[in-house]
């Protein structure tokens, strides 16, 4: 079994749930964009689903062991922490890290596939704290990709990158997903997730409330009713199109 | 293979400035003649100088830096952050104050161990008390500041026995004490640190992944496998088992744990699990040359070791300070 399965999944804060019931999967293959206003819930939902919160319900990251987890699933926090001035390919090559002592040929390999994917390969002895914070992102993103699970869940990877930059980040996860891996991302721009992913999932007050194509989730009642916004979907030639419009209110 | 040479080279400069100690002291004795002496056991006094006081002394001078190095690498490692030292969590502290009530009882005066037994103590409630508030799941933060408040309470009690000490004998003892020294320790010092430091050490690298892991933050290390639970017991009963006997049978030496961990970051491509290995070598290296330099620099005014340590260590680090800002 691969990818993710979460059934009525629960997180409470004191009595009030953060995490309301919610019952996904993410099947490999899919890029799953989780979207929702702030305090929705979509950080608090993957760190459960990971076990790095408690929670009720079920997670099927939860019945396997640490270690196995590791193996099952990468995980990408929104914190872009580099605590030390380590080289790049030292931090990616962390990702090895569940697979044992990170120096076999397997490991190389990894790094080097996760290197390039990135577009990181002149990087690699460059000290990691010393980028600019997209090439940071980056090189987090490739620790991840090394890790090489068939499960990546990413929060919010793209905020704060050029375009240039948010595209490239969602094609790596499509490709990943050309592979046979099973991408659940968080997300802020409705327009990239409507273009780049699979399937959107849509969580208001831990709830989630829409499931399904693009077109369907950011339809007009639902953005109203979540974000307070209205917006505009159209398909075009070179692929469907989302616009925010304006603040209802 | 960069590793292999760097353990080499910083092993050979513990290995050359150990045998450095072994040949100081008041005692003029051929270097040949004494390392002879020390090796076959044959030379009456020459032999008794050599292994009942210069031996446990660079013996410890080498386990005590080592261990304190070793002690700052991994919390600074496990913090994340560069300014962290072992007497963070309260240890020094309690074992100093441990050892100062020992001093003002006069139970020290009574027994060889009383002292550093007393020490240990100290430092075995210490890290009771940072656990107990900091709870089995506390943060970081919570760890640092129940580390403030116990070091705060002892540092108050430590002023307080000196405060009520009957004599000023009794009071310069105590202050003498507490400024740390390697003088006139027996190998009686040696066996009673020993079996601490070495536990310590030994589990202090092998935390070595999980402190490269946390590089990333606490989050992406657990998901990675690493139990953070786990890795902060490992670290604060290792460390308060380390640096509470180190504190015991030397007294409280700073700045080797700030400083060492410093010094070779960038040396080890700032890996936080080769500089466990690194400090600890590092550290030892620094306590023996200080403890060299103690009895160079004034043979017979018995310059203390802390004293030394803290002239050698705040000057360096007004310099890393320095080397950092220009690189910023």
């Amino acid at each position: 079994m691969s990818g993710l399965t979460l059934r009525d999944l629960t997180v409470k804060r004191g009595e009030c749930p953060v995490v309301d019931h919610v019952s996904l999967t993410v099947a490999p293959g899919e890029v799953v964009g989780l979207i929702g206003p702030n305090g929705a819930g979509k950080t608090t939902l993957m760190r459960a689903a990971l076990g790095l919160l408690r929670s009720e319900g079920s997670s099927s990251l939860l019945a396997l062991g640490p270690a196995e987890r590791a193996r099952a699933a990468a995980w990408l926090p929104q914190a872009r922490e580099i605590a030390w001035p380590v080289s790049v390919e030292t931090l990616v090559r962390l990702g090895r890290m569940p697979h044992g002592a990170g120096t076999s040929p397997a490991d190389d390999a990894a790094v080097d596939a996760a290197l390039q994917r990135c577009g990181l390969e002149s990087f690699r002895t460059r000290s990691a704290t010393a980028l600019s914070g997209g090439e940071q992102a980056r090189v987090l993103i490739a620790r991840a990709l090394a890790q090489d699970a068939p499960l990546l869940m990413a929060d919010e990877p793209i905020a704060g990158l050029d375009p240039a930059a948010q595209i490239q980040i969602m094609q790596v996860f499509q490709t990943l997903a050309g592979d046979g891996k099973a991408v659940l991302v968080s997300l802020h721009d409705l327009g990239l997730a409507a273009r780049h992913c699979t399937r959107l999932a849509l969580l208001h007050r831990g709830r989630l409330v829409a499931e399904g194509p693009a077109r369907d989730v950011l339809a007009a009642q639902h953005l109203a009713a979540t974000f307070g916004i209205s917006g505009a979907f159209v398909e075009t030639p070179s692929g469907p199109l989302f616009q925010t419009l304006e603040v209802l209110r | 293979m960069r590793p292999g040479v760097q353990a080499l080279s910083l092993g050979g400069l513990v290995g050359l400035l150990f045998a450095v100690s072994l040949l100081i002291g008041p005692a003029q004795l051929g270097a040949g003649e004494s390392l002879r002496a020390l090796w076959s056991g044959e030379g009456g006094a020459t032999v008794l100088v050599m292994r009942e006081i210069r031996l446990p002394r660079a013996l410890l001078a080498a386990m005590v830096g080592a261990v304190l190095g070793l002690s700052g690498a991994a919390l600074q490692g496990y913090l994340r952050n560069p300014l962290a030292e072992p007497g963070l969590i309260g240890v020094s502290g309690a074992a100093a104050l441990g050892a100062v009530i020992a001093l003002q009882t006069g139970l020290a005066g009574a027994a060889t161990l009383a002292l550093p037994l007393s020490g240990l103590a100290g430092a075995l409630v210490a890290v009771l008390i940072v656990l107990l508030l900091a709870g089995p799941r506390g943060g970081a933060l919570t760890l640092i500041l129940a580390g403030i408040a116990v070091s705060a309470l002892a540092g108050a009690l430590t002023a307080l026995v000196l405060n009520l000490s009957p004599n000023p004998f009794a009071a310069s003892e105590i202050v003498f004490w507490t400024l740390g020294s390697l003088a006139d320790r027996s190998m009686v010092h040696v066996a009673l640190a020993a079996p601490f430091i070495g536990l310590a050490m030994v589990a202090l690298l092998s935390q070595a992944r999980a402190l490269d892991a946390l590089t990333l933050g606490e989050d992406a290390a657990q998901a990675m496998g690493v139990s953070l639970t786990r890795v902060r017991l490992t670290l604060v009963l290792a460390i308060a088992a380390g640096v509470g006997a180190a504190t015991a049978v030397a007294g409280a030496i700073g700045f080797v744990g700030l400083v060492v961990p410093h010094l070779l970051r960038r040396w080890v491509g700032a890996r936080p699990g080769r500089l466990l290995w690194a400090s600890a070598l590092g550290g030892a290296a620094l306590v023996l040359a200080a403890d060299i330099a103690v009895r160079l620099i004034a043979p017979d005014r018995d310059l203390k070791l802390g004293v030394i340590m803290a002239l050698i260590g705040a000057p360096l680090f007004l310099h890393l300070i320095w080397r950092t800002r220009a690189e910023a």
